[in-house]
């Protein structure tokens, strides 16, 4: 267990030395957003029932900074020390790959969780945001940062240089997490694009999370539970079957 | 496999695409020995190393520390290896203590296992530099950081995949007798070099590969032995200018009162030679004879190319 937790500790230390950079930058950064599309579309977009779009606003953002640091974290950790040669140092301890997957992902959670949190506490300076239901809220944190934790950690995997990395942040987590209703309730959405929102396992992150917030929802929270729920437990199994194989780590 | 070794290696294959790397490599090593891998570059030193520590996987043939296989016990064999890696690998967020500390932690060591941390530190000649961020060091402390790093968890077997490459003269006899000191204090020691001097000064028992196959497995003096050559070197009272016919080929060079001559072990008697020298008029004073050294027995076995 000390092993783990060593390897924990490292990885929260990592990003903790650069806290400027990997706390402080993206938690400014949703809330630059939030001045400027609150300020623009304030009155002009349709949300919840009694709910005003700045306050709608915010757990939309906070969850897209847990969601962009969550993968940030396991991500970055992995292709640096891949390129740098240092992961040898892991692969030469007696950590089974189960412990290896939760040293990292369970630090790339406390990432993702700590740039949330230090959204909301800046943003309720900014507007008033009610919280229907506080596990509701940490529980989606947790598990939404989970899901993204394993897909950093596929990620660097496959990555091998850096421009490949950036290519699936690009490519694949900024417009899923963009398109999954950060800046808008998906009803406001034609029908074509209400249904495509469906697809995207992003959207019933935000939705869930924001319901421990305002318990409203676009879809019942039972069913974004379950998807992120599913989505964690796939991609878990999935990640520690290539970790397990030794897949680009071990030759 | 022999029941008390250290490291035992049996009928190891590897194959990277078309390249095969290790051609069913056997030998083992026993408790306590002083081993050495030599081999030219490319001849599967690193591969069987990394082999040996779960970086590369075998794709037949098994590979065992202290009686336990490698695959099936990594876990243990793990703990029983300490691996000193060829490349100067760093992590760029730790001091040299942080380094220590975070690897024994890997191992499951925590605060009981600080004092060793400091005796490394002290021992690695790195105490000064306890609070360094790695970035900060030269190549020759970076080496040491990861010498501390592969003996954090005390292991039994130690393997250092050519400590001394690159590492200014200074430093490398430092790194040599601090090795001797660690193989003195009951550690087995797995060593890969490009220095033949090392190998010969500090090896007691010596693999040579190439290809991927084990040219040579034997004492240090067992290969030695297999120099089919020495050097005669003769000194004379005045310049030498004539040389009988028969030794004409054996001269390797003359220079003015001294030459010398390549002689063959089995077929060159020394007495007969000095007898035809002083039969052509010359007057020898002084004679040395110079055995084959590891470099010209490795060059023997594995060609020019090798060296």
């Amino acid at each position: 267990m000390y092993g783990v937790y060593t390897l924990f500790y490292k990885e929260v230390l990592r990003f903790w030395k650069v806290a400027f950079q990997t706390v402080l930058a993206p938690v400014i950064t949703a809330l630059l957003y939030l001045m400027v599309f609150s300020h623009v579309l304030e009155g002009r977009v349709k949300v919840f029932e009694g709910v005003n779009y700045t306050s709608f606003l915010i757990p939309g953002l906070m969850m897209m900074s847990v969601i962009q640091n969550a993968f940030a974290n396991s991500s970055s950790s992995l292709i640096q020390s891949k390129v740098t040669g240092n992961i040898v140092f892991l692969l030469l301890t007696p950590l089974s790959h189960f412990e290896l997957f939760i040293g990292y992902v369970a630090a790339a959670v406390v990432r993702g969780f700590t740039v949330g949190a230090g959204v909301f506490l800046l943003a309720v300076f900014y507007a008033q945001v009610p919280v229907h239901s506080v596990s509701i809220v940490i529980g989606f944190a947790i598990l939404s940062s989970g899901v993204l934790a394993v897909m950093g950690m596929i990620a660097g995997i496959w990555a091998e240089k850096y421009d490949q990395l950036a290519a699936f942040q690009n490519f694949i987590i900024m417009p899923l997490s963009f398109l999954s209703g950060v800046f808008y309730s998906i009803h406001s959405l034609p029908a074509f694009w209400q249904k495509l929102s469906h697809f995207n396992p992003f959207f019933y992150m935000i939705d869930g999370f924001r319901y421990g917030f305002f318990g409203q929802s676009d879809v019942a929270v039972e069913i974004s539970f379950l998807v992120v729920v599913i989505a964690l437990l796939v991609l878990s199994v999935l990640t520690l079957a290539v970790l397990k194989s030794g897949y680009k780590l071990r030759a | 496999m022999v029941a008390n070794s250290a490291v035992s290696v049996d009928t190891l294959h590897k194959r990277f695409g078309t390249l095969h790397a290790l051609k069913g490599i056997d030998f083992s090593i026993a408790q306590g020995e002083f081993f050495g891998l030599l081999g030219p570059n490319g001849a599967g030193k690193s591969t069987l190393i990394n082999c040996l520590a779960g970086l590369v996987r075998p794709d037949a043939g098994r590979l065992s520390v202290m009686g336990h296989d490698v695959v099936t016990e990594y876990r243990r064999t793990r703990r029983l290896l300490g691996v000193v890696p060829q490349e100067l690998v760093y992590d760029p967020f730790l001091q040299v203590r942080e380094a220590l500390q975070f690897q024994a932690g890997y191992f499951g060591l925590g605060k009981e296992n600080d004092d060793w941390i400091e005796e490394l530190l002290t021992t690695l000649n790195l105490a000064d530099r306890a609070t360094t961020n790695m970035r900060a060091l030269s190549g020759g402390m970076k080496r040491r950081v990861l010498i501390g790093q592969a003996l954090v968890h005390k292991p039994p077997v130690v393997v250092l995949d050519e400590p001394t490459a690159g590492v200014d003269v200074e430093l490398r006899q430092a790194l040599w007798r601090f090795i001797k000191r660690l193989h003195t204090e009951g550690h087995t020691i797995v060593l890969t070099t490009h220095y033949l001097e090392e190998a010969e000064n500090l090896c007691e028992r010596i693999a040579i590969l190439d290809h991927g196959a084990a040219v040579a497995l034997e004492t240090k003096s067992e290969l030695l032995a297999r120099g089919i050559c020495r050097s005669l070197h003769i000194f004379a009272s005045h310049k030498i200018e004539t040389l009988p016919d028969q030794l004409r080929e054996k001269v390797q060079h003359i220079n003015g009162h001294s030459m010398e001559l390549r002689l063959r072990k089995d077929k060159d008697s020394i007495v007969s030679v000095l007898d035809t020298i002083r039969d052509a008029g010359i007057d020898i004073i002084d004679i040395q004879v110079e055995e084959d050294r590891l470099e010209d027995v490795f060059v023997q076995l594995v060609g020019e190319g090798g060296k």
